[in-house]
């Protein structure tokens, strides 16, 4: 077994010293690996496809043919394509000509939502902002001590009117926090939320309800980096059920490679914003393209 | 698929069907020379038939005939005395391990079992609140710590101690998600195993896997293996659009049988795992 990419293709090329010209073989069989390990990496089948077919096209021409080492040169190229697919158009959280700026955050269940949402507030707090956070995830069991807990660790004020454990109703909840950090002239809010799936209909219009209600100006969709194939139906799910401007990726502190990143990006369009490294709430620093395309690779 | 003679793409789709629901490249190639060769020797090329041979070998793979019972039988101990039943529930961050406890718990009681239920989870917000709100629910005892921070080891001895003072039968003992590349944590978690056998042998140890895990599920079931001898695995979230294919490599890999199934995140939706459901889901 190779260690990784780069290792797997230079050993594919091996024979090939001195010959100046890839055969087609040569290139099925680079395009194989490279088709491998993206699935490896759990980037969606639909992505690898596309992808597959882009480094056909490009092993193809001079640029490789003609290259001194070849497998660097075809590894140079994926892994240049997939910082740009990463990487497009990287942009900065939108604030609200009038704050306070709302931040929603959405997500399956357990993808670590209450936890960003402590994370972003303590980070928004250092640079100067006010941050309020909004417990309306009034479904899992104690959601709202949790986020009670973690904001106070932030050092961030926790608008909580109701108790959760299925009392209250979420919508009015996000709806008053808002009111509230007008009224108090707090400059982001920040909504938790239940963790939902995509098919779930009925949570799915809450979400919805959620954010008609506070209009907000970043709807954050929260996704574990060990998640695999479902990535792109789940993405398409949240897309068309509440629509997000922009993801955060979670538990990127683990060894999962990652390539949900990689489908989400090129299904959706919407850039990944933010990296979660860990359980504390100083876990947290903005996206990085360039290392998540070496991690998708394993290089 | 369609009717008449398989094309170059039937195989694809078939393939892609296996590839997308987190089989994993390997068993998908591995599964689909079986079924080249298996359709050849049997000169079919019903798209219809293909399909019935594919459920097959991948049912082979899932095998029904596995164990996956709990193992609940009563157990006396060295002094002669009856001890619970104690389990550990592991897994990363967020999988259902909580939830997980609470619905099994509830399991347990409509069969008779008196329980208790342990908070080994000291690290996570309010996560011994999640429990306990849990254990109202069904109506079991929580042992918890009042101190966020405390020993999870001394936790769980301690929920093991209380069920056999009160004569429970089995002793269930949640713990905190940990990424299993955190090897201290994945110390801790052997600590913790080890101070429960203080006071009675762990019977069952389930890691719980989310069905929407990719291929890094396997390198969770292989290093929580290595740490704490799981004998069974639950898989949650199967409720949603997730196949939890990953589970067929890791059970091949390990040996360890899927327990249950997670449907849902009320009191009642854990299920035994049925190795035909998941293979019907897996290819519908
Ligand atoms: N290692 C690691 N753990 C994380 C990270 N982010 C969150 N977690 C953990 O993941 C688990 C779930 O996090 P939560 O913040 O509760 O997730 P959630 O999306 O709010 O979950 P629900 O509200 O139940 O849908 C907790 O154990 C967190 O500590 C991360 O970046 N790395
Ligand atoms: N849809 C669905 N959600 C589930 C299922 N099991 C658990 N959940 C939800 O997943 C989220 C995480 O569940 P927990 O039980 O807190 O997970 P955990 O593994 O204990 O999390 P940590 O202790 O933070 O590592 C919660 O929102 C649960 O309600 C399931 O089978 N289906
Ligand atoms: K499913
Ligand atoms: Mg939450
Ligand atoms: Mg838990």
């Amino acid at each position: 077994m190779f260690a990784n990419l780069s290792d797997r293709l230079t050993a594919s090329f091996k024979q090939l010293r001195g010959k100046g010209r890839l055969s087609e073989a040569d290139i099925d069989a680079t395009v194989a690996e490279i088709r491998r390990a993206l699935l490896d990496a759990d980037v969606a089948l639909p992505v690898v496809r596309t992808f597959a077919a882009n480094v056909r096209e490009r092993a193809k021409s001079a640029e490789v043919s003609q290259a001194l080492r070849p497998a660097q040169q075809v590894i140079k190229i994926v892994n240049a394509e997939l910082v740009e697919i990463l990487g497009g158009e990287a942009r900065d959280l939108r604030f609200a000509k009038h704050p306070p700026t709302v931040i929603m955050l959405a997500g399956l269940q357990g993808a670590g939502k209450t936890t960003l949402a402590a994370k972003l507030g303590r980070w928004l707090r250092e640079q100067g902002h006010t941050p309020l956070l909004v417990a309306s995830d009034l479904q899992r069991p104690n959601a709202v001590t949790q986020l009670q807990v973690v904001g106070e660790q932030a050092g961030v004020p926790v608008w909580a009117p109701e108790p959760g454990n299925g009392v209250g109703d979420p919508v009015a909840v996000a709806r008053s926090g808002v009111q509230h950090a007008r009224d108090k002239q707090y400059s982001v809010v920040i909504v938790d939320t239940a963790g939902r799936l995509g098919v779930d209909a009925e949570m799915m219009q809450q979400a919805a309800d959620i954010r008609d209600a506070t209009s907000p100006d970043e709807i954050l969709f929260v996704l574990d980096a060990m998640i695999g194939q479902d990535a792109v139906t789940t993405a398409n799910a949240f897309a068309e059920g509440v629509g997000f401007t922009g993801v955060v990726l979670t538990k990127l502190d683990g060894d999962a490679r990652g390539g949900a990143a990689l489908s989400v990006r090129g299904v959706t369009g919407k850039p990944v914003m933010f990296a979660s490294t860990g359980e504390k709430l100083t876990d947290f620093e903005r996206f990085h393209a360039d290392r998540m395309a070496s991690r998708i690779l394993d290089m | 698929l369609s009717r008449g003679e398989l094309t170059e793409s039937d195989w694809e789709e078939i393939e892609e069907t296996l590839l997308l629901a987190d089989v994993g490249v390997g068993p998908t190639t591995e599964l689909m020379d079986k079924l080249r060769t298996e359709t050849k020797v049997l000169g079919t090329t019903d798209p219809e038939h293909v399909r019935d041979v594919l459920r097959r070998e991948l049912l082979q793979l899932v095998d029904p005939t596995m164990d996956r019972e709990l193992h609940l039988e009563p157990v006396v101990g060295d002094d002669g005395e009856p001890h619970p039943v104690t389990m550990l529930v592991v897994g990363v961050n967020g999988t259902g391990k909580t939830t997980t406890v609470g619905k099994l718990a509830r399991v347990l009681v409509a069969e008779g079992h008196d329980v208790v239920l342990g908070a080994a989870d000291t690290f996570r917000a309010a996560a011994a609140d999640q429990l306990s709100t849990w254990g109202s629910r069904v109506g079991v005892p929580v042992v918890r710590s009042d101190r966020e921070g405390a020993d999870p080891a001394a936790v769980a001895f301690d929920a093991v101690k209380e069920g056999r003072r009160t004569g429970a039968d089995v002793v269930l003992v949640d713990t905190a998600g940990r990424l299993q590349n955190k090897a201290g944590l994945m110390d801790e978690l052997g600590k913790i195993k080890r101070v429960m056998a203080r006071e009675a042998p762990v019977r069952e140890v389930l890691l719980v896997l989310d069905a929407t895990t990719g291929q890094n599920g396997m390198r969770q079931a292989q290093v929580f293996a290595e740490a704490v001898d799981v004998t069974g695995i639950v898989l949650t979230k199967l409720d949603g659009t997730a196949k939890g294919g990953i589970v067929v490599a890791v059970q091949r890999e390990l040996g360890v049988p899927v327990k249950f199934v997670g449907l849902g995140e009320g009191p009642d939706d854990l299920a035994p795992f049925v190795a035909e459901e998941f293979v019907d889901a897996l290819l519908s």
